[in-house]
């Protein structure tokens, strides 16, 4: 099991936001990145073709039982549920959609919590709806680490509201904020 | 620091369920079915599960309403319509060489994936010499699978996913439209055998040419998901054909070795012959 790790949760303008965040992160970082983007159903996942391009880290599509590795980002596929076993391993589902989405953050979120309590960090970028704010209230109470991208700056400030509402102990940061605390995380 | 009172809950709860109703959800990934019980918990009024636990015990007539949580119930027709396409066009021209034909529809759900299957086979002129097997653990999916009634609002995407997988007719020869549901018709489940096995507990199933099994696998953890790859390739006449989901994989089982990948990115196996 990787010693930490970080899931991120982004809905409309969310890959704009992304841009910002990822790409810069070293090919050798120390942690996984698991991201849940609310895309349509589609079968192919362009997310990862385009992250795949701009980022140093390795981009991939999360398999199910795959085991987290450091270094890596991985996105939901399009139309599953993407949660965290508790020994450190990517699962997927096809339950019901939450919050109207599949894949849903809160689900990623609240999986997350469990397996690594206070070593996870959760962020709650742009989005038009509320996915993701129980999921940070979990990653709270677990211990770990929640930011809230800073409403003013997002593109569609009510998801990252709603998350700060719900979890009073979110750091609210830029994009460029989260970027230098997730660098910052190399020379630890 | 001691283990969270609601794991070893959960854990209780799913030792309770096996041994006194021989339900054995022990090996199910368990982030998901820890989400579905505490949901569980909720909407069926408890404040602990450990509560839940004690009234599924002494009340047996709890224990359908728990297993239509545990059991994951979502599918659509002609799911990843891709999947049908390649079945149509790689596997059928193999199965045809087949004096008769035994297929098992594994975890059958509410029967979305058979009546497809159903309707391909009929479509490609193997309907007649073709058994098809619909397995599930939870009598009351296996009742809705039986039935064949889906509310109308669904039929749509299923209709869309139809025409995408090759189709040749219209879906809507295949049911009758009754009161915002459609009932399919029951002649595509006349050479069905609908019955109650178990994945994890029971045996293997004989000489099956095609198993298609879609997002089942997900939900078990890694151990119960090589136990149930080795019962499919058990259940398989030599070259028979495996379909999982079209995100799941035989990459991390121990029984991939039993396979060979037939069509690749739809996640058709075909067993080894030896």
């Amino acid at each position: 099991m990787t010693q930490g790790l970080v899931a991120i949760g982004a809905s409309a303008g969310g890959v704009q936001a992304l841009s910002h965040i990822l790409p810069d992160l070293p090919a050798d970082y120390p942690l996984p990145v698991v991201v849940v983007v609310h895309i349509p159903p589609r079968k192919d996942n362009a997310l990862v073709a385009l992250f795949d391009r701009k980022c140093r880290m390795r981009v991939k599509e999360a398999e199910d039982k795959e085991p987290l590795t450091s270094g890596t980002v991985y996105f939901a596929p399009p139309d599953y549920h993407l949660l965290v076993e508790a020994e450190g391993a990517l699962a997927l589902s096809t339950e019901e959609p939450v919050n109207h989405s599949r894949p849903a953050i809160d689900v990623l979120f609240e999986s997350a919590a469990d397996a690594y309590g206070a070593a996870l960090t959760g962020i709650v970028l742009t989005g038009a709806n509320n996915d993701g704010a129980a999921g940070l209230q979990a990653i709270c109470a677990a211990g770990g680490t929640a930011i809230v991208q800073n409403p003013d700056e997002a593109e569609v400030a009510a998801m990252p509201v709603a998350a700060a509402d719900a979890c009073r102990g979110a750091l609210v940061m830029t994009l460029d904020e989260i970027a230098a605390h997730l660098a910052k995380t190399v020379t630890q | 620091m001691s283990e969270p009172v609601e794991e070893i809950e959960i854990q209780l709860l799913l030792d309770a369920l096996y041994r006194h109703y021989h339900y054995d959800f022990r090996h199910y990934a368990r982030a998901s079915i820890k989400r579905r019980l505490l949901q569980a918990q909720k909407q069926l009024g408890f404040d602990s599960i450990s509560a839940l636990q004690s009234a599924v015990l002494h009340d047996e007539t709890m224990l359908p309403n728990l297993l239509n949580y545990l059991t994951v119930q979502v599918s659509e027709m002609f799911r990843d319509p891709s999947y049908f396409r390649a079945l149509r066009e790689k596997v059928i021209p193999h199965l045809r060489t087949y004096p008769s034909l035994k297929v098992w529809v594994a975890g059958c759900s509410h029967g979305e994936e058979l009546y497809s299957l159903a309707i391909l086979f009929r479509e490609e002129g193997l309907a007649e010499k073709t058994i098809f097997y619909a397995t599930d653990i939870n009598p009351a999916a296996l009742k809705a699978a039986k039935a064949g009634v889906y509310s109308l609002d669904r039929v749509r995407l299923f209709t869309e996913n139809y025409q995408q997988s090759g189709g040749q007719c219209s879906l809507s020869e295949y049911y009758t439209a009754d009161y915002g549901r459609a009932v399919f018709d029951q002649s595509l489940r006349a050479r069905t055998v609908f019955s109650d096995h178990s994945l994890v507990t029971d045996a293997a199933f004989g000489e099956m040419h095609l198993i298609s099994c879609r997002n089942v696998l997900i939900y078990f953890d890694r151990e119960l998901q090589d136990r149930v790859v080795g019962l499919f390739a058990e259940s398989l006449a030599r070259r028979g054909f495996l379909g999982i989901g079209s995100k799941e994989s035989l990459r991390f089982s121990a029984q991939a070795d039993r396979f060979s990948e037939f069509v690749r990115e739809e996640r058709i196996y075909r067993r080894k012959s030896r």
